[in-house]
């Protein structure tokens, strides 16, 4: 049991106005929430591990190919928006702070620094997205990776095809990342302005730690793709 | 999950944030050394580090109390592990 306010509230006649008739005490009901989400986060992770397994064995098989198209990314721009990212988690966990101890401008400044951060890094992600058009790195029709040396053999080219692979994974694994950030920028929106009208209270914050729980798998996803998609073999 | 010690826990949030930051920083200068095959496992290392103390100290996931979380969580790592380890012994194997 949490703490004294809480439990102040298990009088049927003044029970808190957020408590939804089916739960028991609000202990239960943000339970229930935050249950629910975990559930929902792991069919996230079963949805990016069918992503992330098609770029292991691809990896595997074409690991030269892989150094090469992923050493053709600005690596630095991939470390600049993990730190961004990781930036924006630390400014969750502030709001939802700002939020158990009744610090409203706290909570309200740390929710538009979580978006402005959200933004930023969708900016970056934009600008690396437009050099891998200029440099025709988009697979289809216009693809074009030839006389691309494969990392440790100056020798021998990249194959353009197996390159092409590594480049639509490294597309639809950082795309469908970008769209849970453009997902986790909405419902911060709606977090910032339920702070605003000054819904989150001590007592009742739940959206605010299921939005963050949220925010930050989207965090860990990135923690995974900034190594596996940006560093290959850059050693050479 | 989060009222749990009554002291501010401002500190931790700060120290998982600087070891994450430092995380990243060598993540990214491990990657231009010479590690041969061990240049992955340092990087997916700190990177599954990394994603275990954001799950714990971000997440509560080591305040959570209740044993239906931790079953979801441990669910779910287990099914990724089968998911790659049973696919990857396929793949990996094959001739």
């Amino acid at each position: 049991m949490p703490d004294s306010t809480v439990v102040g509230l298990h009088h049927e006649e003044e029970h808190h106005p957020e408590l939804l008739h089916h739960f028991a005490e609000p202990e239960q009901q943000r339970d229930a929430a935050s249950f629910g989400m975990w559930i929902f986060l792991g069919t996230e992770v079963m949805f990016f591990g069918g992503l992330f397994l098609a770029y292991l064995i691809y990896r595997r098989l074409y690991f030269g190919d892989f150094g090469a198209a992923s050493s053709s990314i600005k690596a630095g721009l991939g470390a600049a928006n993990t730190a961004v990212l990781i930036c924006s988690s630390l400014t969750v966990v502030l709001a939802i702070w700002g939020a158990q101890t009744a610090r409203r401008s706290l909570m309200i400044g740390s929710l538009i620094l979580t978006m402005l951060f959200g933004l930023t890094f969708l900016g970056i992600k934009g600008i690396e997205y437009k050099e891998k058009f200029d440099e025709h790195h988009v697979p289809g029709a216009s693809f074009s990776f030839d006389h691309v040396p494969i990392p440790g053999h100056p020798d021998q080219y990249a194959n353009p095809r197996h390159a092409e692979i590594f480049f639509a994974l490294y597309f639809i694994m950082t795309g469908l990342h970008a769209l849970h950030m453009i997902v986790g920028l909405g419902i911060f929106t709606w977090l910032l302005i339920m702070a605003w009208k000054g819904r989150f209270t001590p007592e009742y914050h739940t959206p605010l730690e299921i939005g963050g729980l949220y925010w930050h798998f989207v965090d860990i996803i990135w923690i995974y793709l900034f190594p596996l998609l940006y560093l290959i073999d850059r050693h050479r | 999950m989060s009222d749990h010690s009554k002291s501010s826990p401002l500190k931790t949030y700060f120290s998982v944030w600087i070891a994450l930051l430092v995380g990243t920083f060598v993540t990214y200068e491990a990657a231009f050394i010479d590690l041969g095959r061990f240049n992955a496992v340092v990087a997916l290392t700190i990177a599954t580090i990394k994603a275990l103390i954001v799950a714990l100290f971000f997440m509560h996931l080591r305040h959570a109390h209740e044993r239906l979380l931790k079953l979801v969580v441990i669910a779910t790592i287990f099914f990724l592990f089968i998911l790659i380890a049973l696919s990857m012994a396929d793949y990996a194997t094959r001739t």
